[in-house]
């Protein structure tokens, strides 16, 4: 179908090409951020050769795929990687029968250890293959039932590694077979860390305020603060000579609504960020308030991030008592779990926004 | 002959007016060589897919406006066949989940596997990877989201994914992480009308700037109707200079006004009857009910008192969730028309 292709080829990588996230993903356990307590204990485990079955699981861009991709590298080195190594994500197809297959067939071929690599090193190879189930929690409870089988027919060559974001959407018998590690979303000082060894690295001059902007606005998903970090630094190298990066930004890129917007939001709906003695926090009128939805609706922000940022406005409100604080509570609740449904934007902002006006009027 | 959003929709960067920043922006992102994937997000008619399809030009150049259908064939898990066209160019590709209905999944799947899985050999390609495209991402189903997680990172040196979405919060965590978000916000009333300017510059006539300030204030942000709404005004030799010129609402407006207007006069078991059969009749004609429950509600706000004004929107929200989970869109309209009517019927009696 495409004239100009050729199929099957490897793809080259070019450095210079390569966005930063690929290009910066850890080669190594060792170069894995924060995560101490797992890279611990897969040290050892790399060290004895032993390994468990292994479940991972946390939020977004913690690092779960490359711990695992990492270790098997370390485990079996370039030449037999390929040979040893199953993945299976989400985008192959994982029904019962074709997951029994695939791994029957993998497990089948009995693991021959090779000494020295290609690359000069010797690497472990221990006698067993490792199969890795990423994006598990996508599978479905039959297969993960069928998984249970599977598991314990090649028990002796074969080693599991599921990965998930939700560690309640394992079966029970699935989950108990492993051994848990928790990928926590990544600290401040870890991703500050990491960015700043990137920035050198690009040679991209980054503020402090620009890093703590770019570890709040990402909240622990270091993929996201190292895509927000490349994009920043195309958008000043694009001017000549390169604007230095600002605060607003990254602000602009992280989607998050500026401050003067926010605070007319909350000052309309009587929460102001700083009352004064002066303002009485009355009631709104509902076209009022309806108006402010709207226009922040038409600016495209995504009503989680508004949602958010009120949130936050609310909760350090200097004067509301905890009942208006609790009323509050109850419609945020509410309306996350609503947009979670796939509810309409608009028309929970605009809940939320009556709701607590209602509150603390 | 081309209706004149299609016409006059601009081609390159350079000629998009408006959201100068963002513009900028994409052109540093699509000349750096390191193009990431992309989210781009915005309220209906703000130029999302104009903007998509200039920053795809500044990529390959003009050969990506070449476009040709094919039709292929996806196999199901369950062996069925799968006929779907598909919009493509020698560098990008285009696809839309309501297409293809709920086996979105295996289509995406197939696709980007076989794009990953292929290199552009044409030496005269200006990039390396190729570009899909998906409209209406917001609609991919959950498996479908899943399945472009890992292919999103693996395959990246041979393919790069732009989404296009109303709204970013029907996507899965995940993806969002592995996109940069790109924001399009509506165009403000000034904005709007500078480019219904420029567009009656282009046909050659003269546009008083009181119709095209009127147009755009009934646009609420949606430059394509306000475009729209400027070619019926002229195809139907309305005088534009006239201080009476009214602003033509769509049919099914109307009727949704109509249908407040229902719901106001009587509160009775008759009424919801009738209100019913104007549901049915929207929703034949293939409007969202998303769409109907907002223009209905409205209205409703713009007429009631004060009082009820909060709680119409609150039951509003609450029975819009519940259409998205249930099946049977109209139980919910009709549910909801209950509920007004109930509420509106106690406040009357209340005053007297
Ligand atoms: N702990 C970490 N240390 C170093 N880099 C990391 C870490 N976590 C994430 N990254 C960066 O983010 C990118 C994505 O990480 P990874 O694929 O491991 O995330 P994940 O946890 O598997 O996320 P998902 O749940 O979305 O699949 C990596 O390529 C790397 O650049
Ligand atoms: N920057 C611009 N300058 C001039 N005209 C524009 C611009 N952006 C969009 N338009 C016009 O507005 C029309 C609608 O834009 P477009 O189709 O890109 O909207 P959209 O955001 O994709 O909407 P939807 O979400 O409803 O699909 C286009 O046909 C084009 O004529
Ligand atoms: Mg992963
Ligand atoms: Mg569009």
């Amino acid at each position: 179908m495409f004239g100009h292709q050729q199929k099957n080829v490897q793809p080259a990588v070019d450095e210079r090409t390569q966005p930063w996230v690929e290009k910066y993903r850890p080669k190594t356990i060792d170069d894995v951020a924060a995560q101490e307590h797992t890279v611990s204990v897969l040290r050892k485990a790399l060290s004895s050769t032993n390994l468990p079955h292994m479940l991972f699981y946390g939020p977004p861009g913690t690092g779960k795929t490359s711990t695992i991709l990492a270790l098997a590298r370390q485990l079996f080195g370039p030449d037999n990687f390929k040979s040893r190594v199953l993945e299976l994500n989400a985008s192959d197809e994982r029904g019962i029968s074709i997951v029994r297959e695939k791994v029957k067939n993998f497990a089948r071929q009995t693991p021959r250890a090779q000494a020295v690599a290609s690359d000069g090193k010797t690497y472990p190879c221990p006698p067993y293959k490792i199969i890795i189930l990423d994006e598990a929690d996508s599978m479905t409870q039959d297969a993960q039932g069928a998984l249970r089988r599977i598991m314990e027919t090649y028990a002796r060559i074969t080693r599991f590694c599921l990965v998930c974001n939700y560690v309640t959407r394992i079966i029970e018998p699935l989950a108990s077979r492993c051994s848990k590690f928790r990928f926590k979303p990544l600290d401040m000082s870890s991703t500050s860390t990491r960015l700043a060894q990137i920035a050198l690295s690009e040679q991209v001059q980054v503020t402090n305020e620009v890093i703590s902007a770019l570890v709040s606005t990402s909240a622990g998903d270091l993929r996201r603060s190292i895509t927000y970090l490349q994009s920043a630094s195309r958008l000043s190298s694009s001017t000549d000579p390169p604007a230095p990066i600002t605060l607003r930004d990254i602000q602009e890129i992280a989607g998050v609504v500026p401050d003067e917007v926010m605070n007319n939001f909350a000052s309309s709906l009587g929460a102001d960020s700083i009352p004064s003695i002066f303002s009485k926090l009355e009631k709104q009128d509902f076209d009022t308030i309806r108006q402010q939805v709207k226009s922040i609706m038409r600016e495209g922000y995504s009503a989680a991030q508004v949602l958010s940022q009120l949130h936050d406005l609310i909760v350090q409100h200097p004067v509301l008592t905890a009942r208006q604080r609790s009323a509050c509570a109850l419609a945020f609740g509410d309306a996350d779990h609503a947009l979670c449904d796939g509810a309409d934007e608009e028309l929970w902002v605009l809940q939320v926004a009556l709701r607590v006006n209602k509150a603390i009027s | 002959m081309s209706l004149w959003v299609d016409k006059y929709r601009p081609k390159t960067l350079d000629e998009l007016s408006y959201h100068e920043g963002l513009t900028t922006r994409l052109r540093s992102l699509a000349n750096s060589g390191d193009f990431p994937h992309l989210l781009v997000y915005g309220p209906s008619g703000a130029g999302k897919k104009t903007r998509i399809s200039c920053v795809l030009r500044e990529l390959f150049g003009k050969s990506v406006e070449r476009l040709k259908i094919d039709q292929r064939v996806f196999l199901t898990p369950s062996k069925r066949k799968l006929d779907v066209n598909i919009v493509q160019s020698n560098f990008h590709i285009e696809l839309t989940p309501s297409d293809v209905g709920n086996y979105d999944r295996v289509v995406i799947q197939d696709l980007l596997k076989e794009i990953a899985q292929t290199q552009q050999v044409d030496l005269s390609a200006k990039q390396r990877f190729k570009v899909v495209v998906i409209n209406e991402a917001d609609l991919l189903s959950r498996d479908a989201q899943a399945a472009l997680r890992r292919t999103m990172e693996k395959y990246m040196s041979n393919l790069r994914i732009i989404l296009c979405a109303n709204s970013t919060s029907r996507l899965i965590a995940p993806i969002k992480s592995r996109c940069l978000l790109v924001r399009v916000a509506a165009p403000s009333l000034e904005e709007i009308q500078a480019v219904l300017q420029q567009v009656a510059k282009n046909v050659g006539f003269d546009l008083p700037p009181e119709a095209s300030e009127k147009i755009a204030e009934e646009s609420n942000g949606n430059l394509r109707k306000a475009m729209l709404v400027l070619e019926t005004l002229k195809m139907q030799s309305k005088d534009l200079n006239s201080p009476l010129l009214t602003i033509p609402k769509p049919d099914w407006e109307s009727y949704c006004h109509k249908v407040a207007d229902l719901i106001m006069s009587e509160q009775t078991p008759a009424k919801v009857m009738e209100v019913r059969g104007k549901f049915y009749e929207l929703l034949s004609h293939c409007i969202p009910p998303t769409v109907i429950l907002k223009t209905v509600a409205d209205r409703l706000v713009d007429k009631m008192d004060e009082s009820l004004k909060a709680d119409v929107m609150y039951w509003a929200a609450f029975y819009e969730r519940r259409m998205r989970i249930g099946n049977k869109k109209i139980f919910h309209l009709e549910a909801w028309v209950v509920k007004v009517m109930s509420l509106y019927k106690v406040m009357c009696t209340s005053i007297y």
